[in-house]
């Protein structure tokens, strides 16, 4: 409708002219970048087919290891022979796996370390080592919990028992978790007192362990359901508050038959150490119990009472996605034969939130895989092999490990090395020198470590990777994890080839102790874990770590050799 | 529109007639009509403007409801337990009266009254209502008593007197003695003459107080001895009559209003046989099972018998009807409103309070007799269930308790509320246990009957025990459904009302997981706003993994002092997920050990807090539940464990989970007591009777002591066998 005189004005509107100099330099404005655009940039892409044929025979073949271990852990779980088993119920007292079910907060997940330890290492089966070690929320407080089995062997200790318990103290020391004993234990095993009793690392460790965590303010709780006899009697003694159930708990120094023998005095273990006798008269104990039941009540709220931190990490993000990709397929990427390379990229988008990992030098040394990502939440440095070890690859590590500790962001390392790249570039490059860099940042770090072997851990790779020695805040095996100081075939050629006299059944002997039955039973590592469980169990020794009381430490690195 | 004719109001001389009834549909009667001869020529209405409510509880808020639609300013009074509840919030004047009993100080609240500029004194029922002095008292201080005049309550209030009356209006009596002489020997043979059985009632009695049913010529002597004593203790006065029992009597009373204007209306009768305690829990009109020409008897009698005395306003004519003969015979009249008043409001479609205070005012009814039946018969039934604060099991002794949780139907033109209680308030021992009247209307008893069901099964009250799911039972009962009603209907279908089903498994394992998720949510740092939280369970797994199953030890809570004491159900669960459960349900065997390993499954469930409510998806079906946690309170004896109350396909299941194996040992073993073991009364309450000596064997359920409190004889037993 417009009128004639409007038209003619638009026609008599001077025409824009384009200036050609503009059109060659156009401006480039500052576009605006959703948040979801550049959360692109790191959001990890899959290629895995899980109809693929590759694909389901690596998912069998892992089944089957799982299914072994499975079996292996069911019966361990067990712990002591059945009539064992129905002997301790029928005294009223109840089963250990069900003192720590009662113990820890209902809904809550319990976090078990070395399940299998002690596995096929002695003559006679001692399953779990007579004792369950692990982490789990109390009053909302994650603590260290260590319960003796008196059904496996009374509940003595073995040298790898001793092991066991000083491992979770160290735990609970590094992590600041406050712990808490269900003592029911015969005390030392008297045949294996050579290698329980005497060293820094035995029996007398425990105690020194408990007299220093009180002193760094970490709680120590025991709780005496059994017999603490001689050095044992020094767990409840020795702990900050401690609970005994009466008519079932005893604390003496000796025992009834000791005792006649050395003084010739008769009296009952009741009279001698019973609840009674230290709550009311000696003073031994704080509380009495009149079951476990009730004891672990007791237990319960002596944790609530001790006013402990337990905010989670400030830097961890209230919210969290899970993985875009099921962990479950994990199975089926990894598969069993170590001689293919891995998918690294596939394995970390199942382990991290939203499957977003910010790759750091994702085009420098591209063997060791070096970024930033969450776990539940968590901040997380990752080092994942993804092939041998160059120079390359050595340094940027080192590098990554620098920013990760000025940082304050935890690490994970992601193992699956068969070693240092060997052979004349390689020394010329000074392969040993940029190593030696990667160690020297890995041993130096403060920040906490957090370790899972996937596939293969030979050689310094292992010690590169943040092995045993590194003191990771923990360590766990995947099944299909190996650890030697080399494969058992080279191990072989180069005993061949040094001129020795090779054993026979040497290769075998060393492929089987590579495997992670054997390095899980010896205490190698914290435990195996179910591949696809990796990011809760992660996330559970992060929040470990990183939540509740934190000790901060600062991170001083020894000399580079440049 | 509305602010104008609020502000005409007073200079009008009639309300427009639409404020008068509760639905809009009414207006055929625009103007009074034939039946109003005087109107025309006496136009003296005085105009209320300001009332002065002295009640409490439901009535209150009924009566304001109705006031306040029609601008007239209502004052409520309260004492000091009452300061919170709601009628005395309802209304922006308020007055204290302080202690408890200040609802009957007549004097001081017509002084309020005329302090305050209120016109009219509405008395609610009970308290003052049926007062003969009050109302005479306001009519002297020139404040306007709401009811009838007071000549009229007073020839009423005797019942020997009122029986008087109605002999000589025409109106049927029960045959019976009613005279002076209260020697035994002569009352006896009263009772002879009568024909057994007979029962004996105090004068000035109601209530079931001081009433007594003599079977037969021996036991005569001992029950008149004690309804006197009981008649002397609640009214001071022991002066009895003797009347005709009837067996299988039926309580129908018929609403009646009146005018100043000499019109008198019958607006329906009421049923209310079903009663526990001489008191009504159900009534409905109209009454099933009636003759239509004994139902207009029935009304003629009744508006007779309000004529005869002159009456104004509300009232209702009791009559006890024999179902045998069909006759009926006059018991008492009312001189208020009555409790169960919304039964004839939902049945007529009026309000009765509009017409109360249109008598007030002195206008004349706007109804004839024949468009109250024609409204009936076009809206058919109606039920009133009341809904009380009571324990069925327990002899219906009153309950008291904060109301944790209440939800109510949803009200419609058909669903109607009246409560005096919110959520959180308290229902204290010193008023009456009502919580609620709930009513329902349909064109037909059947429908009508099918609706309450319904509406009873979406009322969830948990704090005090309430008689809700009893109602249940009697709405649901085949007799009642056939309308074979009579006062002893309770009694007699006693098996029906009062056993016990079975809980079903799904139950118990709602309860169990209810439980575990409204105390555990949000108390573990596991469960962060993250969206996988980390419950579940690591490791390889199998058998033996941490944590393993837990058990919950439930027990259903049965007041009832002789049922046997519940085996207990073991549910086993063990949280597999952040929202999963596996589940296994077992009976404990007889020593509490070595319990029954039921079959065991998965249950995918998720909490509401805010609605607290459970929704659980079974192997085969979907179930909603509604759970809420009565915390233990060491203070009130009814709650000395934690309990759970579980509204479930619309029933009401309570259930407890036992205290742990070594409760009794660590806290009883010393100093304490075992609450289970010992009697506590379950509100303040003054001894009547101690009926065993010190030192006595009892066995369990024996009688040990008779208590009074909220005007109601209760017995305490013996929880087990022991001695004092």
């Amino acid at each position: 409708m417009a009128t004639p005189i409007f038209t003619r004005t638009l026609r008599y509107l001077p025409r824009r002219t384009k200036h050609p100099a503009q059109r060659l330099h156009p401006r480039t404005l500052a576009t605006y970048t959703s948040p979801h655009q550049a959360a692109q940039l790191s959001i990890l892409p899959t290629t895995v087919d899980p109809n693929s044929q590759t694909y389901r025979d690596n998912a069998a073949a892992m089944g089957q290891l799982n299914a072994n271990l499975t079996r292996l852990h069911a019966e361990a779980a067990k712990g002591g022979p059945e009539k064992a088993r129905q002997k301790h119920i029928q005294r009223g007292k109840m089963l250990v796996r069900d003192r720590v079910t009662a113990l820890i907060d209902p809904g809550t997940s319990f976090l078990e370390l070395s399940a299998l330890a002690g596995h096929g290492v002695y003559e006679e089966e001692v399953a779990g080592a007579g004792i369950v070690t692990g982490i789990g929320e109390v009053e909302g407080v994650m603590c260290m919990i260590v319960a003796n089995d008196s059904t496996v062997k009374g509940g003595t200790y073995y040298p790898l028992t001793v092991r066991k318990h000083l491992r979770a103290q160290e735990i609970a020391q590094q992590n600041r978790l406050p712990c808490l004993y269900l003592v029911d234990s015969g005390g030392a095993n008297l045949p294996h007192q050579a290698d329980v009793f005497p060293d820094r690392d035995h029996f007398g460790r425990i105690f020194y362990n408990q007299a220093r965590m009180s002193a760094q303010g970490i709680p120590q709780i025991s709780v005496v359901m059994g017999p603490c006899t001689a050095g044992g009697a020094y767990v409840p003694s020795m702990s900050d508050e401690s609970i005994i159930v009466q008519e079932q708990g005893t604390v003496f120094l000796a025992g009834p038959p000791l005792v006649k023998a050395a003084t010739g005095e008769e009296v009952s273990a009741e009279d001698l150490g019973g609840g009674k006798l230290h709550s009311e008269v000696s003073g031994v104990t704080d509380y009495l119990a009149v079951d476990d039941a009730h004891a672990l009540v007791l237990a319960r709220r002596c944790i609530a009472n001790l006013n402990y931190p337990i905010s989670p990490s400030s830097s961890q993000k209230q919210s969290w996605k899970e993985p875009l990709y099921p962990p479950t397929e994990l199975d089926g990427l990894v598969g069993t034969n170590l001689k293919q390379s891995l998918p690294m990229h596939e394995i970390i988008a199942r382990l991290v939130d939203g499957s977003a990992f910010a790759e750091f030098k994702p085009l420098y040394g591209s063997t060791l895989l070096t970024g930033f990502a969450h776990i539940q939440g968590h901040p997380v440095g990752i080092i994942a092999n993804n092939g041998i070890l160059f120079s390359e690859s050595s340094l940027k590590g080192a590098h990554f490990i620098q920013l990760c500790c000025k940082r304050k962001i935890p690490l994970v390392f992601l193992q699956n090395i068969s070693g240092f790249m060997v052979g004349k570039d390689a020394e010329r490059g000074g392969i040993a020198k940029n190593g030696a860099k990667l160690v020297t940042a890995v041993a130096c770090a403060e920040v906490p470590k957090f370790t899972v072997l996937i596939g293969s851990s030979a050689g310094a790779g292992n010690y590169g990777m943040c092995g045993r020695a590194y003191s990771p805040r923990f360590l766990w095996s995947w099944p299909t994890a190996r650890t030697s100081v080399m494969g058992a075939e080279q191990l072989e050629a180069v005993m061949k080839a040094v001129g020795r006299k090779v054993d026979v059944g040497l290769k075998e002997r060393i492929e089987r102790e590579s495997q992670v039955e054997f390095g899980t039973a010896r205490l190698w590592d914290d435990g195996v874990v179910v591949p696809s469980q990796t990011r809760q169990v992660l996330g559970m020794g992060l929040r470990a770590a990183m939540g509740g009381s934190v000790e901060e430490k600062k991170t001083e690195f020894g000399v580079f050799r440049m | 529109m509305r602010s104008l004719a609020r502000t005409k109001r007073p200079l009008l001389p009639t309300i427009p007639p639409s404020t008068l009834t509760r639905t809009p549909k009414w207006n055929s009667t625009t103007t009074p009509t034939t039946n109003q001869p005087n109107s025309a020529s006496t136009p003296t209405y005085t105009p209320l403007h300001s009332i002065l409510i002295a009640n409490r509880g439901e009535i209150a808020l009924r009566v304001t409801r109705t006031a306040s639609a029609q601008g007239i300013r209502t004052t409520t009074l309260y004492t000091d337990p009452d300061a919170h509840s709601q009628h005395a919030l309802s209304s922006p004047f308020a007055l204290n009266l302080g202690s408890t009993d200040q609802y009957l100080n007549g004097a001081r609240i017509i002084t309020l009254a005329k302090e305050h500029n209120c016109q009219a004194i509405h008395p609610g029922y009970g308290f003052l209502s049926e007062n003969a002095g009050f109302a005479k008292a306001c009519e002297a201080e020139g404040v306007k008593f709401i009811g009838p005049p007071w000549k009229a309550i007073e020839a009423m209030g005797d019942k020997a007197r009122s029986k008087e009356i109605m002999g000589k209006a025409g109106v049927p009596c029960i045959p019976g003695y009613h005279g002076g002489n209260q020697d035994p020997a002569f009352l006896a043979q009263q009772a002879e003459s009568i024909g057994y059985p007979v029962l004996l009632k105090a004068v000035k009695g109601g209530g079931g107080k001081g009433m007594r049913i003599v079977r037969d010529a021996s036991e005569f002597d001992q029950r008149l001895d004690s309804a006197k004593s009981e008649a002397r203790s609640s009214f001071g006065d022991e002066v009895m009559l003797v009347e005709k029992y009837i067996l299988t009597p039926r309580h129908i009373e018929v609403q009646i209003f009146a005018d100043a204007h000499g019109n008198c209306l019958a607006l329906g009768e009421r049923d209310c046989s079903i009663q526990r305690r001489h008191q009504k829990i159900l009534e409905e009109s109209p009454a099933p099972n009636l003759a239509e020409e004994i139902r207009q008897d029935l009304w003629e009698k009744a508006r007779q018998a309000a004529l005869a005395v002159g009456y104004q306003g509300a009232g209702t004519v009791e009559f006890i009807f024999d179902n045998e003969t069909g006759q009926f015979f006059f018991m008492e009249m009312n001189t208020r409103l009555q409790v169960e008043h919304p039964v004839t409001e939902m049945v007529t479609g009026l309000d009765l309070v509009a017409w109360q205070f249109l008598v007030a005012e002195g206008k004349p009814l706007p109804l004839t007799q024949a468009e109250v039946e024609q409204r009936i018969k076009d809206r058919g039934h109606a039920i009133e269930a009341r809904i009380y604060a009571e324990d069925p099991s327990r002899d219906f002794a009153p309950s008291t308790g904060t109301l944790l949780h209440l939800r109510t139907p949803t009200t419609s033109e058909t669903v109607r509320i009246d409560a005096g209680f919110v959520q959180g308030d308290e229902v204290s021992a010193h008023y009456d246990p009502m919580i609620a009247k709930l009513i329902v209307s349909a064109p037909s008893r059947e429908q009508t009957l099918r609706k309450m069901v319904q509406v009873l099964e979406e009322y969830e009250v948990v704090g005090p025990v309430t008689n809700i799911e009893f109602l249940k039972r009697v709405c649901g009962s085949p007799a009642f459904g056939r309308g074979e009603v009579e006062t002893g209907f309770i009694r007699k279908f006693e098996g029906e009302l009062f056993g016990r089903g079975e809980v079903a498994g799904e139950v118990w394992v709602q309860g169990a997981i209810g439980l575990w998720e409204a105390e555990q949510r949000g108390h573990s740092g596991g469960d962060v706003s993250g969206s996988g939280g980390t419950q579940q369970i690591l490791g390889f797994g199998g058998s033996g993994a941490i944590p393993q199953a837990r058990e919950f030890r439930l027990v259903e809570v049965i007041s009832d002092p002789l049922a046997a004491s519940p085996t207990p159900t073991i549910v086993k669960l063990v949280k597999t997920g952040p929202s999963t459960f596996e589940v296994s349900v077992g009976r404990e065997d007889g020593e509490g050990e070595g319990e029954g390993e039921g079959e065991s499954y998965t249950v995918t469930s998720s909490w509401n807090p805010s609605t607290n409510t459970l929704r659980s998806f079974f192997p085969g079906t979907r179930l909603d539940t509604t759970i809420i946690l009565t915390p233990p309170s060491p203070s009130s004896p009814n709650s000395s464990q934690l309990t759970l109350s579980l509204f479930h396909h619309g029933a009401l299941y309570t259930l407890s989970p036992l205290p742990p194996r070594w409760a009794s040992k660590a806290l009883f073993g010393g100093s304490h007591e075992d609450p289970t073991h010992s009697v506590v009364t379950p509100m303040p309450c003054k001894i009547l009777r101690v009926e065993v000596p010190v030192g006595d064997v009892v066995k369990r359920g024996q009688v040990l002591v008779v208590v009074e409190s909220m005007k109601m004889e209760m017995v305490l037993r013996a929880p087990g066998r022991g001695c004092g």
